[in-house]
């Protein structure tokens, strides 16, 4: 396998979200989708059967906090890092909207990938795509929407992927534990964790047990 | 590097040298532990029956100690002498608010929440040395434990009330507590409680103090038996006596108002479901012997109210749905909401109201404490209770 195969592989994983464009907008959710297909009121992604040639996944997790903090610290991508646990960094490119996300993926090697915001509501939406020539292919988005009974803010994550390299490709990300479900799951539940607690629980005893130093070590 | 009591194989703990803990998060404390006890659920743990639990393990979730390091975002301050609860809650997702803490949402870490979601449909809060369902957190027999979330969970106690005064509100006091809560005693109820290991009679101890008329308390062991008796209960030896027809007479053919299960999924006793629930046991396959959940549905009265503190972990098949719905049942379970009683129980215990020193039988040093297991599992009739002395205690 060459590197830059390697790299890919857990690169869509660690984004969560590798997709061919449009793909994405079909499945996000009922609302967004009144194709015939879709039977009833639940997200598209919880279907027993896809459709297509994507796989589509999503998460949504109730915080306890306002919609609008919520938004704005997710809304500075910088912040991703902190709950996200595949990416190393994500810096400012230049133009406005656009960033560059640092992805670990095996060997201790990095991953570069340009996004651009294609969709931005104050508040209620952030939808991200890679830009046009980058190396892999990436969409997601995440919706706010109030959580009833004063329970903060529902956030969704949506992701939309073709699975790298077929179903070979799905299952050496699933080995490094960073097939995109997983990856979304675990993500959002850190940032539920991070909002609501200030911390991410780990059950380490001493500081080189935790995750994050296992990997760096990796 | 410390001693601490470490999980090896079935049946098989031993007290070995690991590294020390660290402040590894901004709210988290370490305490140098003064005791600590062997709760009933461990011996779950070390009969084999609670899954994910792993070699080198550090259980025990019964402690408290002195606080010698806190972190950035901790309230506590060092020399502070607490008691700690065993489920770990943050304080403030939607659960802590309503003060159901076992079921806290931050506390078990995220990579350990697929197993208990599979299993349960949700993971519950962490838990101190509990398997790894419940985080996999080291545990409290041990010289020193973190603590995470130590703004939230630890109470700071009185000087003049000693270790084995206070220790029991970590678990056993306020899980007997919430036993006999969600029973929903009202005046004039009879409450029969099954098992009278510790949460059983500090149930039966709760359900007096909450003024039931009679209690009538379940068990095989004539020690055990009469602890109960001195609190107030009368009795019944399982071993001797048909428990259903018992309970049926001495109610007056009614059945008891309140029954609560505080025995949980290895059962004892000859019935031949049980018998049948062993066998699936033995085989590994997460059945639960659920003959005290059988009985205790049978036996409570018509529109009566069944509650849960015994431990269930897996699945359990010839659940009496028939009874539980058409006799109307309300039943009440869970893993204690420690923190919501705390303060209460340490008021109750400073008047006098409540004694929890009656059911130690035995003190051991944590050294010693292979030894503390393996009677509390085989000669239960003397050992009621074992609390573990670490060296900082004779110190202190």
């Amino acid at each position: 396998m060459n590197d830059r195969r390697d790299g890919t592989i857990a690169g869509l994983a660690g984004l969560g979200l590798a997709v061919g464009g449009a793909a994405l907008a079909a499945y996000l959710s009922t609302r967004d989708n009144k194709r015939k297909k879709h039977p009833d009121d639940s997200p598209g992604y919880t279907m027993r059967q896809g459709t297509g040639a994507y796989d589509v996944t999503g998460r949504t997790v109730t915080i306890d906090k306002p919609r609008q903090e919520l938004f704005a610290f997710f809304r500075d991508f910088q912040n991703l890092p902190k709950f996200m646990e595949n990416l190393e960094s994500v810096v400012p490119a230049g133009a406005e909207g656009r960033n560059i996300w640092k992805i670990k993926a095996p060997l201790g090697q990095t991953v570069d990938v340009e996004t651009e915001i294609v969709r931005e509501e104050d508040g209620e939406l952030i939808a991200w795509r890679s830009v046009e020539g980058s190396d892999i292919d990436t969409e997601g988005r995440v919706k706010f929407r109030d959580a009833p009974g004063d329970r903060g803010t529902q956030v969704q994550l949506i992701i939309a992927y073709k699975p790298p390299a077929g179903e070979l490709g799905r299952l050496a990300a699933k080995l490094f534990q960073r097939e995109p479900s997983v990856q979304a799951r675990h993500d959002l539940k850190r940032f539920k964790m991070l909002m609501e607690t200030g911390e991410i629980a780990t059950s380490a005893r001493r500081r080189e047990d935790t995750r994050a130093a296992q990997q760096e070590n990796a | 590097m410390m001693r601490a009591l470490t999980y090896h194989g079935k049946k098989d703990v031993r007290v070995d040298t690991v590294p020390d803990p660290e402040i590894i998060n901004p709210r988290d404390c370490i305490i140098k532990v003064t005791s600590t006890a062997i709760c009933g659920s461990d011996l779950h743990l070390y009969d084999g029956v609670i899954p994910g639990v792993k070699t080198g393990d550090i259980l025990g979730h019964e402690f408290m100690g002195e606080v010698v390091e806190i972190g950035a975002k901790s309230t506590l301050k060092k020399g502070q002498r607490v008691v700690v609860p065993f489920p770990i809650s943050c304080g403030s997702c939607f659960f802590c608010s309503r003060q159901e803490f076992s079921c806290c949402d931050n506390s078990n870490p995220v990579e350990k929440q697929d197993a208990s979601e599979l299993l349960y449909g949700h993971a519950m809060s962490g838990i101190f040395g509990y398997s790894h369902l419940t985080g996999g957190y080291s545990g409290g027999q041990a010289e020193y434990v973190r603590i995470p979330f130590s703004d939230v969970g630890p109470i700071v106690v009185p000087d003049h009330l000693e270790d084995d005064k206070v220790l029991f509100l970590s678990d056993i006091l306020p899980t007997g507590w919430m036993a006999a809560e969600n029973a929903q005693i009202e005046p004039e109820d009879t409450v029969a409680v099954w098992g009278c290991g510790p949460v059983g009679l500090f149930a039966v101890q709760s359900a007096i103090v909450m003024g039931a008329a009679r209690v009538i308390a379940i068990d095989e062991h004539p020690r055990r038996l009469e602890l109960a008796r001195q609190l107030g209960a009368e009795v019944i030896n399982f071993k001797q006596t048909h428990v259903l027809e018992a309970l049926m007479e001495m109610t007056g053919g009614i059945g008891v108002d309140c029954a609560i299960d505080a025995v949980g999924m290895e059962a004892h006793g000859m019935a031949p479901d049980n018998l049948l629930d062993m066998a699936k046991q033995k085989v590994g396959i997460g059945a639960d012997r659920a003959h005290v959940l059988r009985e205790v549905i049978t036996a409570v009265r018509k529109a009566g109210r069944v509650s849960v503190p015994g431990v269930y972990g897996g699945l359990a098949d010839k659940f009496p749905t028939g009874a539980f719905m058409e006799k109307g049942i309300q039943m009440r379970t869970g893993q204690t909401h420690v923190q919501r009683y705390m303060k209460d129980l340490l008021a109750k215990i400073e008047d006098g109201s409540l004694d929890t020193t009656f059911l130690i039988s035995h003190h051991l040093p944590l050294e010693d404490a292979p030894k503390g297991y393996d009677n509390f599992l085989n000669n239960q009739n003397e050992w009621t209770k074992v609390v573990l002395k670490t060296d900082a205690a004779k110190a202190a």
